[in-house]
């Protein structure tokens, strides 16, 4: 009989030069007040930053804005259960909502001088740094796809998508690589 | 590409938007107050505006607020927007408003 736990697998990512897929991640959206985010960003060892659109990381752990009562924390992913039990003790008594989503996306990094070109290609955004420095992130549309990008030094941007969108994403991605680099 | 102003995160593409229909239409407080005519209009009427329209408007694929906004739907510019529970800027409400 086949094993019916299934191996889980990395999703398709078409091979480009400025794009690969960054390891498996622990994610959660957390919503709630701000002293709820405060203690979420104790918890994960990361800066509390309320200022819109704007990342709070610290070695492997970041905090991304995503709405005025919403963040997208990701962390190391050996230490998923460890972090899910300390926030949930940690935030136990306050009103929020805490949603594991690790396995629902993906992360690519895009990387070199012409990241930011190679996004544009799908997404409307004002990726120039005078506009969207390193340090800022949101969730936005690239090309069909919802996506959340966060730019994390002034020529790398850090992309998540979810699973099943990170073929197309990719493939498109690459096709915009090629017509960069004739 | 049209630029909508959304109160969290400032001026962002239009396809991260979604309309949201009309804006200030409260609930009636106590609906079995209201007569099939009362209950039916505030279900279903809406202004249809030439002019500056009072809509409400969600920044789904951003910060997933609603927002206010007062638009010209004849040359489709956005006039303000505003947070949820505020009032419109007094010198640019609309015809019905
Ligand atoms: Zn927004």
């Amino acid at each position: 009989m086949p094993n019916a736990i299934a191996t889980r697998q990395g999703p398709y990512v078409a091979p480009s030069a400025l794009v690969r897929v960054l390891p498996h991640a622990a994610r959660w959206v957390l919503r709630g007040d701000s002293s709820v985010m405060a203690t979420a960003a104790s918890t994960l060892g990361v800066p509390f930053v309320e200022r819109p659109c704007q990342a709070a990381a610290q070695s492997d752990c970041a905090a991304l804005w995503l709405g005025p009562d919403e963040r997208l924390l990701i962390a190391p992913a050996d230490a998923q259960s460890e972090l899910a039990a300390r926030l949930q003790t940690a935030l136990a008594g306050q009103p929020h909502s805490l949603v594991e989503v690790s396995h629902r996306q993906v992360a690519l990094e895009i990387a070199g001088e012409h990241a930011a070109v190679l996004l544009n290609s799908g997404c409307p955004l004002d990726l120039h740094v005078s506009a969207f420095p390193a340090g800022m992130c949101t969730r936005t549309m690239f090309a069909k796809t919802e996506i959340v990008l966060w730019r994390t030094a002034e020529q790398r941007f850090h992309v998540e998508v979810w699973r099943s969108f990170a073929a197309y994403l990719s493939k498109y991605l690459a096709l915009a690589a090629g017509e960069l680099a004739a | 590409m049209l630029l909508i102003n959304c109160p969290y995160c400032g001026e962002r593409p239009e396809p991260e938007f979604v309309y949201g229909g009309q804006a200030h239409i409260a609930r009636p407080t106590d609906p079995r107050a209201c007569s099939d005519q009362q209950w039916a209009d505030y279900l279903y009427l809406r202004d249809n505006v030439k002019g500056v329209h009072n809509e409400r408007w969600r920044h789904t694929h951003g910060c997933g607020r609603f927002f206010n906004a007062l638009r010209d739907t004849t040359t489709d510019r956005f006039l303000a927007t505003y947070e949820v529970g505020h009032e419109p800027p007094a010198t640019l409400k609309g015809a019905h408003s």
